[in-house]
């Protein structure tokens, strides 16, 4: 009687490469990849101003004027200041609480405007604006504080934003367009 | 007269590399899925400035990038402040062409942010035009790119 053969042969596909060729991927992915991660200070501009309804009106005392020359000189209220001072005017002017006449009369209220000229430098102009962000940063660690949390950020992972935080010390920063400058 | 034979170990002195391909795909797919392509060519220079309050943008999809910065002539030399959106400078006094890509992506990606990504010698004036137009775009949330202070220069 003949046998039949069992096993046949199986087509395979020689799969020693396989490591080969996945490896020169990997290199290739490797070497492209810029694993940056994307950061920077984020607003939200206001919309377009409808002709039609007019600016509200606000207290001057409510506002916080930061100007800024074309040589990055600071003014504070007519007042010159420097760029480290700014984040502790800041602070005063929201957490004042109508006690300084001449600052806000409520955090809700209190408004930070800046304005720069044309030719200010960028550099110049985002470090203020980091000083601003900094000041705020500070109002809501101190009040997460006073809740009981680590810091703010530790307050936003418990309480998601919006939160009353937030809607107590609401970040109005005004950017106003800059003059034409000299 | 018998002579001791060496004990050997019967297991074999190998590593396993069964598993290697599989180890190495899922180290590709891990840097397949990261890598992003960068789809630009940059014409104008892009040394960002640092600051510490900032936030990251954990959705990458969602940003659209507008350079600011002195236009690239050649190797070390530099020309006046452009704005470059995608691969191409938007004409130097017409922003508008801004306003109308922009508004284009909000339409398609209402969440859009958009990053503005400006060399620290760009003048506030070119910036200022820049977000008067994303405003009439209704692109509202806006990104000033920084590095992280003490971080690594780009």
């Amino acid at each position: 009687m003949i046998r039949k053969k069992k096993t046949r042969e199986g087509a395979e596909v020689p799969s020693s490469s396989l490591a080969d060729i996945a490896f020169l991927l990997l290199v290739f992915f490797l070497v492209v990849t810029t694993i940056d991660i994307d950061t920077g200070i984020g607003l939200v501009l206001p919309p377009p101003p409808d002709p039609e309804v007019e600016p509200p009106d606000v207290r001057e005392r409510n506002i916080l004027t930061v100007l800024m020359n074309e040589r990055g000189l600071i003014l504070i209220n007519d007042q010159p200041a420097a760029v480290r001072d700014v984040q502790d005017l800041v602070f005063s002017h929201v957490t004042n609480r109508g006690v300084d006449p001449s600052l806000s009369e409520s955090p809700q209220q209190a408004i930070v405007s800046v304005k720069t000229d044309r030719q200010t430098q960028y550099e110049f102009y985002i470090e203020m604006l980091d000083e601003i962000i900094g000041a705020y940063r500070s109002v809501w660690n101190s009040e997460a504080r006073d809740l009981g949390y680590r810091d703010y950020q530790h307050y936003v992972d418990v309480n998601g934003e919006p939160n009353p935080i937030r809607r107590e010390f609401p970040m109005n920063i005004s950017l106003a367009e800059p003059d034409p400058g000299t | 007269m018998s002579h001791f034979k060496k004990k050997q170990a019967s297991t074999k002195q190998e590593v396993p590399t069964t598993a290697m391909p599989d180890i190495i795909f899922i180290l590709l797919i891990f840097f397949m899925v990261v890598t992003v392509l960068r789809e630009v060519e940059l014409l104008v220079r892009q040394d960002l400035t640092a600051a510490e309050n900032i936030e990251r943008i954990e959705e990458k999809r969602l940003v659209s990038y507008i350079y600011v910065g002195p236009e690239v002539l050649g190797p070390g030399q530099y020309g006046d402040t452009r704005v470059q959106v995608d691969d191409a400078l938007v004409p130097a006094n017409d922003f508008r062409s801004i306003q109308t890509v922009m508004r284009e992506r909000r339409t398609q990606e209402p969440r859009l942010i958009v990053s503005i990504r400006s060399d620290y010698e760009a003048e506030m004036g070119i910036v200022s035009d820049i977000k008067q137009e994303l405003r009439l775009a209704d692109a509202l949330r806006i990104n000033y790119s920084t590095r992280r202070e003490g971080g690594p220069s780009q």
